[in-house]
């Protein structure tokens, strides 16, 4: 548990972006303007699937204002037979969804862009641009996709020496699972559907972009990694990355679907061509109809096991939707899936499908929910089966250290069980539940666990002493979640120091060394390590300065309480020297203090949750409510406390959208139907009920100050949570997300 | 963008003179909750805008010597929540006004700017009908009076002429035992626009209904007065079988479109269901005991 000697660490500190964010004073990304800017606009596709026959700008070009017009020959090409990554994204699908190439793939993909000197202006001009579309048939869900007959989106995907929508497949495989069900005394096989769900950031996509007669770009934007942006944009634009500023703004949320671009391109493009400083802000409507979502999904869960409840076989296969290109997060539920559990005999299988919908992007602890519902909705059944209480069953198949997962690896210092205990033991677990408090309406509880692989990786810290004894911190990473406040308490910890006394600032790609995404709940865990590491640096030279001022030994030498002191044979020799005693000397003494660190990260161990919630269901409206949520997450060390219960606070509610309400629909001609937040219905405050965190910090032994990654995890049991619950109230089980009003009642009348 | 003109008239002439003059080129703007949004997204594209918010009969609220209320066609859901007697009169009303939006849209958007949009979901409506309340509508060729129910034509259409803006809602004298309740089904609590909505109200006499008035929205192109529900209510003592008979009244007078937000089944069941509930709320506040 948490040294309870930490004066910083642990400490509910003001967050440094505060102040500014709540009096709206916070520079967002569409917030920057220029002198001299003009504003960037994308035309669209009006249909879901159609070759790009020809496109002509001409009449766009000589509508008065219009500065610069850019498509898709204006892009980078990454030819089809060869894959270029960019960390997990395929330069060739990106290249292609940014900006329309042979085809266009989905409703509202871009085929132009134009800049021009006013919005409406450029709006105009989108219109005069003729794009020769030849209209194919389209495919929107996975069933249709996968059919034999199914419009093929893409002539170059093979799937079993076929022509084929399925993209890709990705397989995990521990023992074998025939053997192992040919042992089980109970086996239950169930199918699920989940639909595609966006991340629903209030923050559209913007940026200002400006580009210089020298070939210099500079990029002020929000996304999840300013470096990502940068090296995407080099990529597509062909400008080199030493020409490429990226500026990163504040972000207004990005759960993911931040850590790809979609504008900044074609700003660059639109700027260099105008030279002129370009500002493009997409919609709200343009961000449902463009960007994410995560995947929608069809899957197959079947469990063996023991009458004792020892589970002995899993196997799972999972349909994913890609979007119009292909890369949906296989990984989530083909290696999230079953990891909670000690599960000798595993086959895990899932199949990457392309359809005529905007390609799916990241979505906390991508594709890891979809699978957990699959699983932990057949782990409820098992239960009652077996007449095992549910957490019991997981208690008993628990993963611990040393357990290998069948995704590859054998797990080091893991606390999953105590994830399960931890609700078992909450009063939420055991409180009586009146299950039938009115007319028409009852009430259940359900539970559910999940698993999420955490991430390290690089990242890069450089902590500098200012002239007046004071300090900075700076680090390379969006900040998402309130890292910047988790950092001040580190740093103030470790120099002892008012917290108060130290600045942290997210740096630009010019002024900082690289740093990887804001993504894989690895921000907190990596850059704690690396600004540990150079705040240590810099106690090095603070010791080093004041043993050469008392001519003593730097091994003589102790950092504590912000001051360096005599030790051993000189103890209580000279006064001590305060950090602002040896920056007003720093000049004479060596010159400035500071000093940085550039690390590929390591041991950030995996993160497990489980969660109890208690729901009530209208059965006259089909209305379910979530009455109460108590989740518990083992998060190794709760730097700041405000920030890991609003992770899990946030992936709660998030999953509660999700199993409940959100939804992507689509008309008869391929067409979003509902972009706009009235009618894709996130929940709203008044939705969901105050969730419980039950925090756990069992250190990370691998982590500084013990952290685990916390801001995914939390995301994967609610669906299935709610689901067991919805089950629980009604003794009914659903199959299909949401569990919207009408489907509810339908299926009560069914 | 082309150039908008703005007036805010202090007088209803002055109002009338000019949106009769402007030949259909002009909007009247009340909270302009709808309209601005509605300005936005491109859906109209006005010359100008006659701002209603300076002319003191349409956002005045006064209470008649025999009990009948007469709201200004502009009053803001917040100024009419803050009236001292108007939700004690009429709480189905005023809880219908009250659900639109949010606080902030609450600050400004009008029972009339809710009728005119005339989207068969919006909120108010369907309990003013319930309330029997009359619309003083004011044109070019003068004043006229004419019920809730037959404002709205259609998915954003109204019956009023060229010209023509309305001015207030006259809310009838309550007799003692009556009582009026609004309820809407939306899958969100709050920030949601209505599947189904009712209003229903109601004079109880010695336990016996002896008035009641329904009005439905969201299942059909406009809000629909629903006298068949009304005649099987009136005359009883609210025993199972008259309410089951008001609520396949009310499935009955649906006539809804399968869309997003809901599906015919649904809307149709939803219907019988919500009236139901609203009965009871009516009931109760009628003092029913
Ligand atoms: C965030 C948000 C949430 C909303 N939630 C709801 C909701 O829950 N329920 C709901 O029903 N609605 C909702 N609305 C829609 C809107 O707020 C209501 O319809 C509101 O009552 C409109 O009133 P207003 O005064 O703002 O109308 P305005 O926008 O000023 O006018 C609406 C229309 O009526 C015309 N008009 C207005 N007054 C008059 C008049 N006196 N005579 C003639 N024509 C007139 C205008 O020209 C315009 O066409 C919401 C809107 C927003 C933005």
């Amino acid at each position: 548990m948490n040294a309870i000697d930490n004066k910083w660490i642990g400490r509910r500190t003001i967050r440094p972006d505060g102040a500014d964010k709540v009096t709206g004073r916070a520079g967002y990304a569409a917030d920057n303007s220029m002198p001299g800017m003009i504003w960037g606009k994308v035309l669209r596709s009006p249909h879901p699937h159609a070759m790009i026959r020809g496109i002509n700008t001409a009449r766009a070009e000589a509508l008065p204002g219009v500065k610069a017009v850019v498509t898709a020959k204006d892009i980078v090409d990454f030819p089809l037979d060869k894959s270029v990554m960019l960390g997990i994204q395929d330069m060739r699908w990106m290249c292609r969804n940014v900006m329309a190439r042979e085809k266009a793939l989905f409703h509202g993909h871009p085929v132009a862009a134009v800049a021009a000197t006013t919005e409406e202006i450029a709006a105009e001009a989108c219109k005069l641009i003729e794009v020769e579309y030849e209209v194919l048939p389209h495919v929107i869900e996975i069933e249709d996709a996968i059919m034999a007959d199914a419009p093929i989106l893409h002539d170059f995907l093979r799937h079993e020496g076929k022509p084929s929508n399925i993209a890709a497949t990705m397989v995990n495989k521990l023992g074998d699972v025939d053997a192992g069900f040919a042992e089980a005394d109970i086996i239950i096989e169930r199918s699920f559907k989940t639909r595609p769900v966006h991340q629903g950031y209030i923050e559209p996509h913007a940026c200002t972009v400006s580009c210089t007669a020298d070939g210099k770009a500079t990029i002020w934007s929000s996304s999840q990694g300013q470096f990502m942006v940068r090296a995407m944009t080099s990529l597509l634009t062909g400008i080199p990355q030493s020409n490429i500023r990226a500026i990163p703004a504040e972000i207004g949320g990005g759960f993911g679907a931040k850590t790809i671009i979609y504008l900044e391109p074609l700003a660059v493009l639109l700027s260099k061509k105008s030279g002129r400083p370009v500002k493009m802000v997409m919609s709200r409507e343009e961000v449902f109809r463009g960007t994410g979502p995560t995947s929608g999904s069809m899957s197959t869960v079947k469990i063996g096991a023991k009458k004792d409840g020892t589970i002995v076989a899993a196997q799972g296969t999972f349909y994913l939707q890609a979007g119009g290109l292909p890369g949906s997060p296989l990984r989530g539920p083909v290696g999230c899936s079953f990891a909670p559990y000690d599960i000798p005999n595993v086959l895990s299988v899932g199949y990457d499908v392309v359809s005529n919908r905007s390609k799916v992007a990241a979505y906390r602890a991508p594709g890891a929910p979809l699978g957990a519902y699959a699983t932990e909705c057949v782990m409820d059944e098992l239960a009652e089966a077996l007449k095992i209480d549910p957490l019991e069953l997981r208690l008993k198949n628990t993963a611990r250290p040393g357990t290998k997962a069948a995704y590859g690896v054998v797990f080091g210092s893991i606390t999953f069980e105590d994830t399960v205990k931890a609700i078992r033991n909450h009063p939420h677990y055991s409180a009586p539940l009146d299950r039938a408090p009115a007319k028409g309406v009852v009430r259940g509880r359900g539970v559910a666990s999940g698993f999420w692989f955490n991430a390290a990786g690089e990242s890069s810290a450089q902590v500098n002493i200012t002239e007046d004894g004071n300090v900075t911190v700076t680090t390379g990473h969006p900040d998402v979640g309130g890292s910047r406040a988790s950092i001040a308490n580190v740093t103030a910890e470790l120099l002892g120091i008012e917290h108060k006394r130290i600045s942290v600032l997210i740096g630009d790609t010019a002024s900082i060394g690289f740093s990887n995404l804001t993504g894989g709940s690895r921000v907190t865990f990596a850059s704690a390590m690396v600004v540990t590491q150079s705040t240590e640096k810099v106690i090095g030279q603070l010791k080093e300065r004041a043993a050469r001022i008392w001519k003593i030994d730097p091994e003589a030498v102790v950092w504590s309480d912000g001051a360096a002191r005599p030790a051993g044979a000189n103890a209580g020799q000279f006064p001590p020297l305060t950090l602002k005693d040896l920056a007003a000397k720093a000049n004479e003494m060596g010159g400035p203090i500071g000093a940085g660190i550039q690390l590929t990260t390591v041991g950030a161990d995996p993160g497990f949750a489980t969660h109890v919630v208690g729901v009530e269901v209208d059965v006259e409206l089909g209305i379910v409510r979530v009455l109460r949520y108590t989740a518990a997450q083992d998060v190794g060390r709760a730097l700041h406390p405000d920030y890991v219960e609003g992770q899990i606070q946030g992936g709660v509610v998030q999953g509660i959208g999700w199993a409940l309400a959100e939804e992507y629909l689509f008309d008869k001609q391929g067409r979003l139907d509902n972009a706009s937040f009235l009618d894709y219905r996130m929940p709203v405050c008044s939705d969901v009920p105050m969730i419980e965190p039950v925090v756990l910090e069992i250190p990370n032994p691998k982590h500084p100050q013990g952290v685990r990654g916390a801001g995914e995890a939390p995301i994967v049991p609610p669906l299935a949570a709610i689901s067991n619950a919805v089950h629980d109230a009604l003794g009914k089980r659903f199959y299909s997300l949401p569990m919207s009003p009408p489907k509810v009642l339908a299926a009560l009348d069914g | 963008m082309t150039d908008i003109r703005y007036l805010a008239p202090r007088t209803l002439d002055e109002a009338v003179g000019a949106f009769a003059a402007s030949q259909g080129a002009a909007r009247i703007l009340a909270g302009g909750t709808d309209l601005l949004v509605q300005m936005r997204n491109g859906a109209v594209r006005p010359g100008t805008i006659i701002d209603i918010k300076k002319i003191t009969e349409l956002t005045s609220i006064e209470e008649a010597a025999d009990g009948g209320f007469r709201i200004g066609a502009a009053v803001s859901g917040a100024a009419l929540a803050e009236h001292p007697r108007f939700g004690r009169v009429w709480p189905g009303v005023l809880e219908a006004v009250n659900l639109i939006g949010s606080t902030q849209v609450q600050g400004r958007a009008s029972p009339g700017g809710n009728l005119c949009n005339a989207s068969p979901a919006g909120d108010s409506v369907p309990a003013l009908v319930a309330a029997g309340a009359v619309v003083t509508v004011q044109g070019p060729k003068g004043r006229r009076q004419v019920a809730v129910e037959a404002v709205p034509a259609g998915p954003g259409r109204t019956n009023l002429g060229p010209g023509e803006i309305v001015v207030s809602f006259t809310l009838p004298p309550r007799p003692e035992g009556s009582g009026d309740a609004y309820l809407r089904m939306t899958p969100r609590t709050e920030m949601d626009i209505a599947v189904v909505g009712v209003g229903v109200s109601l004079t109880l006499r010695d336990g016996v209904v002896a008035a009641a008035r329904v009005g439905l929205g969201a299942v059909a192109p406009t809000v629909l007065l629903v006298a068949d529900a009304a005649r099987a209510l009136i005359g009883s003592r609210l025993d199972e079988a008259a309410v089951h008979a008001a609520a396949a009244a009310c499935r009955a007078a649906c006539n809804p479109i399968d869309d997003k937000r809901g599906t015919i089944a649904y809307r149709t069941r939803v219907a019988g269901v919500l009236l139901q509930r609203a009965v009871a709320i009516a009931a109760e506040r009628a003092g029913r005991v």
